[in-house]
């Protein structure tokens, strides 16, 4: 026996340090890193959205119509974006994705309150996501007691007393029970994909240069874009096996619906699992160790969970994090999923959230067709 | 004559260091060329230049008729690399490896030259073994088959024997001959002087010069180095005495004797007559290679200082 020496733990100790400053870069990403992400992601979610998009369809022109839509207006939680002239139109804008509420004034709202026949108020919520509606409908529960406040006077002062001049009838569509798995499981898709995916072909090409294969490979005549493709191929069968696996479980163990889309579903994966393919092979051009690789990969899998509507939802997130997200492409991966399992989305819904993807795939292939060295230099 | 390798004015800096300057180099073809140098001369800056890995900062030239820096992706369909360090796949098998290379280089009748090349290595048993688990001299031999599976007309071997035992080292080098023969040209970097006696011909490079350049012979003469070889007890520990003494480069024990040498006649037999006497006896002898790589190390400037 040796005993402890002191003496030793230090000398082990002082060559760790060492070590730690001559990889600057490592040492750079320790120290920044947490102070980034602090600050991103410390004002940038908000579990309790407010300011949600919200759709107006209102079928009379009264006093009361205008009391109620001044109510909305007034209340954080609903910003009215669009005025729909059909309830079919209202309709393609939850569908769509476009508004997260659709309100409706009936035709005979007025004439209901009047008469104190269950005068209604129709509230479609695209609960998808739970939690971003949550609070928003809870708030609308006040709103009887209070909107028509005002209006309620002479002969029509006794509707307010007794019981609410009106109901609010909440549809809580693609998710009526409110189940978090609904929402959660196919955004893990995006998420796991993401986490294996990118890593996976972050670490291949440092893993070639750190074991020295790579020298011998950049002496053949192979050419940049013949290593980039036989690289990922065989990630991208990986992939598609992990979608298939994932969507099973998703079907069989979380009774996540499944409404179609699936030529999209279908085109919006392939892009997704090239793109995060594409951009561990970018990262790979650019750290040059498997850890550094390895950092990078953690570095984006943050955002895509934080920022791309996964976790929190999207529209909570102030202005500037919602820019952010938006360049997240696991953002867009995610309404492509969403959108085809739980509402059914076609192309035709989802073309944006396709063409995100698209240039995803392309401009990080460039990037890394740019970034790969042909030589040692 | 043909020339395999001519280049001119090659230049490669890193940085504030300049790793190459101005090397010129002609090779001609079928011919074995040792590129010797000490460590961290430029050899294989040089070697890397010659086959497209590095672009030299300046200089031009030619690898089997193509231009080195515009012709780069066709040198390297036609020449094979070995690298210093084992850069093949150790996990996968050996045949994997040269199934690998086959097919990077597109090459037809794979499996046949993937069995021919097993054969020529005996390792048709062992080609279900990964590369990773072979000795260092079976790696190198693989690493060679693998370099030359593509039948190229140059091949360049960075240090191919560094850390081999001397048996798997001749087999090596037997089989750098047998290309050789069949028309292969081979440039070649080493520190051991066996192996640069078994080359056509040497350059000699250091500090990113090319110093001395032409058969053993003519390189060793080129230096006009005297040598004497002394014996007798505890010659050996003279060394650094002798060493000192002016006329004399340099004194080198080998064993039980001593080399002595210096290029001015007068003052080396001056230098050594005091110890010209019982039980030491000294002759006059041919410089070895070594004792000519020693001395050529000594006085070239050392720049990077």
């Amino acid at each position: 026996m040796n005993g402890f020496s002191a003496t030793r733990v230090l000398a082990v100790m002082i060559k760790e340090f060492k070590q730690l400053t001559r990889d600057r870069l490592t040492y750079a990403m320790m120290l920044a890193i947490p102070v980034v992400q602090l600050l991103l992601f410390g004002y940038a979610i908000n579990s309790e959205p407010r300011h949600l998009p919200t759709a107006l369809l209102v079928q009379e022109d009264s006093v009361f119509a205008r009391s109620i839509t001044a109510a909305l207006k007034n209340s954080a939680y609903f910003d009215l974006v669009a005025q729909a002239r059909t309830p079919a139109e209202l309709d393609e804008m939850v569908r769509r994705g476009e508004v997260q509420f659709a309100i409706t004034i009936p035709g005979d709202f007025t004439r209901r309150v009047a008469r104190g026949d269950q005068a209604q108020i129709l509230v479609d919520v695209d609960a998808t996501d739970p939690s971003a509606t949550g609070a928003a409908v809870a708030a609308l529960a006040a709103l009887p007691q209070q909107a028509l406040a005002n209006d309620l006077k002479g002969a029509l002062a006794a509707r307010g007393q007794a019981a609410p001049p009106f109901e609010v009838i909440v549809h809580r569509r693609y998710n009526p029970e409110a189940i978090t798995a609904y929402n959660i499981v196919p955004g893990l898709l995006g998420i796991i994909l993401s986490m294996t995916l990118v890593m996976m072909t972050a670490l291949s090409v440092t893993r070639e240069a750190e074991r020295g294969t790579m020298e011998s490979l950049l002496a053949t005549p192979v050419e940049p874009i013949e290593v980039m493709a036989g690289k990922l191929a065989p990630y991208v069968f990986v992939g598609l096996i992990q979608t298939a696996i994932i969507l099973l479980l998703a079907r069989f163990l979380f009774d996540v619906p499944m409404m179609g889309g699936w030529l999209g579903l279908s085109l919006g994966v392939a892009l997704f699992i090239v793109g995060s393919l594409a951009l561990g092979f970018l990262m790979s051009t650019v750290a040059r160790t498997q850890l550094q690789a390895m950092q990078m990969s953690m570095f984006y899998i943050l955002p895509s969970i934080l920022l791309s509507g996964f976790m929190f939802p999207f529209r909570g997130m102030p202005a500037w994090a919602q820019a952010i997200g938006e360049v997240v492409p696991v953002t867009h991966f995610l309404r492509v999923v969403r959108g085809a399992l739980l509402k059914g989305q076609g192309i035709e819904d989802m073309w944006r959230e396709l063409l995100a993807l698209t240039a995803f795939v392309c401009v990080v292939t460039a990037l890394a067709m740019a970034r790969y060295r042909r030589t040692l230099d | 004559m043909t020339l395999a390798i001519n280049v001119r004015g090659l230049n490669k800096s890193f940085g504030d260091k300049h790793v190459v300057q101005d090397v010129s180099l002609q090779v001609e073809e079928g011919k074995i060329c040792g590129f010797l140098g000490p460590n961290g001369s430029g050899k294989t800056t040089t070697l890397r230049m010659l086959c497209g890995l590095l672009t030299p900062d300046s200089g031009a030239g030619t690898a089997l008729g193509l231009d080195i820096i515009t012709q780069a992706n066709l040198i390297k369909r036609r020449a094979g690399y070995m690298t210093q360090k084992f850069s093949l796949y150790e996990d996968l098998t050996i045949e994997e490896n040269l199934q690998f290379s086959a097919r990077i280089h597109s090459l037809d009748r794979r499996k046949e030259r993937v069995d021919q090349a097993l054969e020529r290595l005996g390792l048709i048993e062992r080609r279900g073994q990964l590369a990773g688990s072979l000795s260092g001299g079976w790696k190198q031999r693989l690493a060679l088959a693998t370099a030359t599976l593509h039948e190229p007309k140059l091949l360049l071997l960075d240090e191919p024997t560094a850390g081999v035992d001397p048996k798997a080292r001749r087999t090596f080098w037997d089989e750098i001959h047998a290309l050789s023969a069949e028309g292969l040209t081979v440039l070649v970097s080493t520190h051991y002087m066996d192996e640069a006696e078994r080359c056509h011909e040497i350059a000699y490079i250091s500090y990113g010069r090319l110093i001395a350049r032409g058969t053993a012979q003519q390189v060793i003469e080129s230096t006009h180095l005297i040598t004497f070889n002394g014996e007798g007890p505890g010659i050996d520990r003279l060394s650094v005495e002798i060493g000192k003494l002016p006329g004399v480069d340099m004194a080198a024990p080998f064993g039980q004797s001593l080399h002595v040498s210096g290029v001015d006649r007068p003052a080396l037999e001056a230098a050594l007559a005091p110890y010209r006497r019982a039980p030491f006896k000294w002759t006059e002898v041919e410089p070895s290679l070594e004792d000519v790589f020693i001395r050529l190390m000594e006085t070239s400037e050392d720049n990077f200082k």
